[in-house]
């Protein structure tokens, strides 16, 4: 786990975001900071806009208005929201990525597993098989996947350990920004506990950034540094995450913490 | 200490109420313009009854509650950063560099063993692994936590070994700043004798403790003074 430093400027800044399908609100006048190491929550019911957010954010829609400053490598920032395809593609594959809530939408089901994860690094020039099957198994290791499972196909493993592998697949580029849409979402609950622990070591060790859409509180706490609350398209209420979640201001939050039921 | 460093914690006017926005929009006061300050190598005690607000100033001063109004001034380094005020970030900083709360009961990660619980807040610090496990470790058998256990989540816990772990996280990394709440609820003589020892060292080294006790026993063994909500309320800062 590596200290944040505190630096001036902020990772991705985003204002005015906004999705309109339509007449129908998206999201409406979204804006935050992510800072670098910090890992942001987006929180609220299905159909608060927090996908929405996260979407037109990852490039996979596009945002009526709004700009999203993202602080490359080099030092230059670019509008996330206004950028052309092929630079799109180049940050897609190099400093960022996007764990799906379906890992089957996320991993290449066709190849094995160990190609699912080597296939990233060659995306950003790695070409010594060598080297690239040694990172696989690696990565798999990190994520509690069976090394000897490197060859199988992803149809073959359970539901944890796709995502897992998915995680993997991810990670292994090193991303400076992670996108997470509900991770644990298509999990029993037996196995969401084990991922939470997996990626809440990883983020940290890596002092990664992230955002996690998440309609579970209970994984919100766990994985965000800070929260923002959605409703109807807009954020409601922002802070830190046990502010939020302990002392809810918005009659919205406070009815949305006190509704989870307890085992 | 010259006399002109600048209290560890000063609080100023500081108001915090619960609005109910779903029980009738009832609003609850707890703290009214309530003035306070703790000083570096002081145990200041909270002595009022239960239900008085002792944990919501804590927790407001840890950052956790949110006030209405006041300011909250806390020594960050050679700064002073006033928690009301403060962006979430700044907050986070202030929590892994300068304060820490000990709550009265652990918020148990599952998996997570023991060992790794205690030693999280050095790895925030940046401290390597093997040093900070070992510091851990060294920590856990001093509050007499027996050693097959460090390798366990606290999930199956009794209540006092889950305390103990809470209080060992809490008093690893030397923060400046501890805010105690309870620490010494649910633990038999002997750790309470451990962790009266370790608050008198803290202090000692120059920490600022602000805390509440129970027990009138643990609270005379480790007090260098007593403050009631009633009288910071009514005092002048």
């Amino acid at each position: 786990m590596t200290p944040m430093p505190m630096t001036q400027v902020p990772l991705l800044a985003v204002r005015g975001l906004t999705k309109r399908y339509g007449e129908r609100v998206g999201c409406l006048d979204v804006g935050f900071d992510l800072w670098s190491g910090e890992v942001l929550g987006l929180v609220g019911e299905s159909g608060s806009g927090k996908t929405s957010v996260l979407q037109c954010l990852a490039g996979r829609l596009e945002a009526t208005a709004g700009c999203a400053d993202f602080f490359q490598r080099d030092g230059t920032i670019v509008d996330i929201l206004r950028l052309p395809e092929a630079p799109r593609r180049r940050l897609a594959r190099t400093d960022w990525a996007m764990v799906q809530q379906n890992p089957r939408d996320g991993l290449r089901m066709g190849v094995t597993a160990g190609a699912n994860v080597g296939e990233r690094l060659m995306a950003v020039g790695e070409r010594h098989y060598g080297r690239i099957r040694r990172e696989a198994l690696d990565w798999l290791g990190q994520v509690e996947i069976p090394q000897d499972r490197i060859d199988d196909l992803p149809g073959t493993f359970s539901g944890g350990m796709l995502q897992r592998l998915q995680i993997a697949r991810c990670l292994v580029t090193r991303p400076r920004l992670v996108f997470m849409d509900e991770p644990t979402g298509a999990l029993d609950v037996s196995v969401q506990a084990r991922l939470l622990d997996l990626l809440r070591g990883l983020v940290a060790d890596l002092g990664l950034s992230a955002i996690v859409v998440t309609h579970d509180l209970a994984v919100a706490r766990l994985l965000a540094h800070r929260l923002l609350v959605m409703k109807d398209g807009e954020v409601i209420e922002s802070g830190l995450t046990d502010q939020v979640l302990d002392d809810p201001q918005h009659p919205y939050t406070q009815l949305l913490v006190s509704s989870v039921l307890q085992p | 200490m010259s006399e002109s460093a600048p209290p560890a914690i000063r609080i100023r006017r500081l108001a915090k109420s619960f609005t109910l926005h779903n029980q009738g929009g009832v609003t609850l006061p707890v703290l009214r313009r309530l003035s306070l300050r703790v000083d570096a190598g002081e145990c200041v005690v909270l002595t009022d009854p239960s239900g008085s607000g002792k944990s919501t100033l804590l927790r407001t001063i840890f950052g956790n509650y949110k006030p209405q109004g006041g300011e909250i001034l806390v020594r960050h380094g050679d700064r002073l950063v006033d928690v009301v005020s403060a962006e979430p970030r700044q907050i986070m900083d202030l929590r892994r560099r300068t304060m820490w709360y000990v709550s009265q009961f652990l918020r148990v990660i599952p998996r997570v063993p023991a060992v790794a619980v205690v030693a999280e807040p050095l790895r925030a610090l940046g401290v390597g692994r093997a040093d900070a496990i070992e510091r851990a470790r060294a920590i856990l058998g001093r509050l007499r936590i027996p050693e097959r256990l460090w390798e366990l989540s606290p999930v199956t816990f009794s209540g006092g070994e889950q305390q103990r772990v809470n209080v060992g996280r809490g008093f690893i990394a030397g923060h400046p700043i501890l805010l105690l709440d309870e620490p010494t609820a649910s633990l038999d003589a002997a750790s309470r004798a451990i962790v009266v020892q370790l608050i008198r060292e803290a202090r000692e080294s120059g920490t600022a403790l602000l805390g509440t006790f129970h027990d009138a026993d643990v609270r005379d063994m480790v007090a260098t003074r007593v403050v009631s909500l009633a009288e910071a309320e009514t005092e002048a800062a």
